[in-house]
């Protein structure tokens, strides 16, 4: 019997505009470093500027989308572009089921965002989890 | 005399997996934060690819600079997709062959020498913010 191993998409917004889009990219980042065998990720453009292999991702992968603000892009361009999400995680709703503050900087993340980080790549896991005993 | 643009859009990649992405981030970065304040500005750059109608105006309505992690040019192709025209477009590799001192590490961030080559290249696309400005080179 074959046993396929079945490997959970993450797709992050990159929100370059605002400091949740850099907490989504590094928290993402982080879950999938801690994840290797089990995720895999993609830029989210390639959906438009990449070829066929890429645009298909979440057909290939049941897909969890992070997205930094309401206007939920990673959500959107992989079902736009690609394929219906399995779950789909946004910061602001994280942070608050947590009580965290949201970042305010950009870049050069300090303990205060580094734990935030930490908190919500550990909910991105758990929805990896979810996936996993759903596939 | 033509009018004179008050942005200009400075478009890094969305790069999650590669050096280069996270040094066209840090560079977007600098120039906006640091060496063109108020002049230099960016969006997220998968408004584009959702095609959101602010993002598509500010890109198609101001001179746009993209800087790109790898050949696949994700953030010009973007530009390009909503019917944007990059002025000028860089790959972050590029700034590292001039400066092999600097070799960047780090894909969720750059370590120190990533942040010191994002300083170089900030400073020379500056020089491109400038011209574009003033309503040159378009
Ligand atoms: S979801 Fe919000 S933060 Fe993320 S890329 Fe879109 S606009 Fe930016
Ligand atoms: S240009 Fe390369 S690194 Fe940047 S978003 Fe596209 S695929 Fe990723």
């Amino acid at each position: 019997m074959d046993i396929q191993v079945v490997k959970v998409g993450i797709v992050s917004c990159s929100g370059e505009e605002i400091p949740e889009g850099t907490l989504c990219r590094l928290a993402c980042r982080q879950a999938l470093d801690e994840r290797p065998g089990e995720t895999v990720t993609i830029c989210l453009p390639l959906f438009i500027a990449g070829g066929e292999e890429e645009r298909t991702f979440a057909q290939n992968y049941p897909t969890i989308t992070v997205d930094g603000c309401d206007k939920m892009c990673a959500a959107k361009a992989t079902e736009m572009l690609s394929g219906k999400p399995s779950k789909s995680l946004s910061i602001p709703e994280i942070l608050k089921k947590h009580g965290l503050k949201p970042p305010t900087k950009l870049r050069h993340f300090g303990a205060e965002e580094d734990a935030a980080v930490k908190v919500v790549a550990e909910e991105i896991a758990r929805a990896v989890d979810e996936v996993l005993e759903e596939a | 005399m033509g009018k004179k643009p008050k942005q200009v859009v400075v478009l890094p990649c969305s790069g999650i997996g590669k050096v280069y992405g996270a040094v066209a981030r840090e560079t977007a970065y600098e120039l906006v934060e640091k060496m063109r304040p108020g002049l230099a500005t960016l969006t997220c750059l998968p408004l584009l690819v959702i095609n959101d109608p602010e993002a598509v105006a500010l890109v198609t309505e101001n001179p746009v600079i993209t800087i790109d992690g790898c050949p696949k040019d994700c953030a010009k192709k973007s530009v390009e997709a909503v019917g944007g025209r990059v002025a000028k477009a860089y790959e972050a590799i590029r700034f590292y062959k001039q400066h092999k001192d600097l070799k960047p590490e780090g894909i969720a961030e750059v370590n120190e020498t990533g942040r010191k080559l994002a300083q170089v290249a900030a400073a020379e696309i500056a020089q491109e913010v400038d011209k574009l400005a003033a309503g040159e080179g378009e």
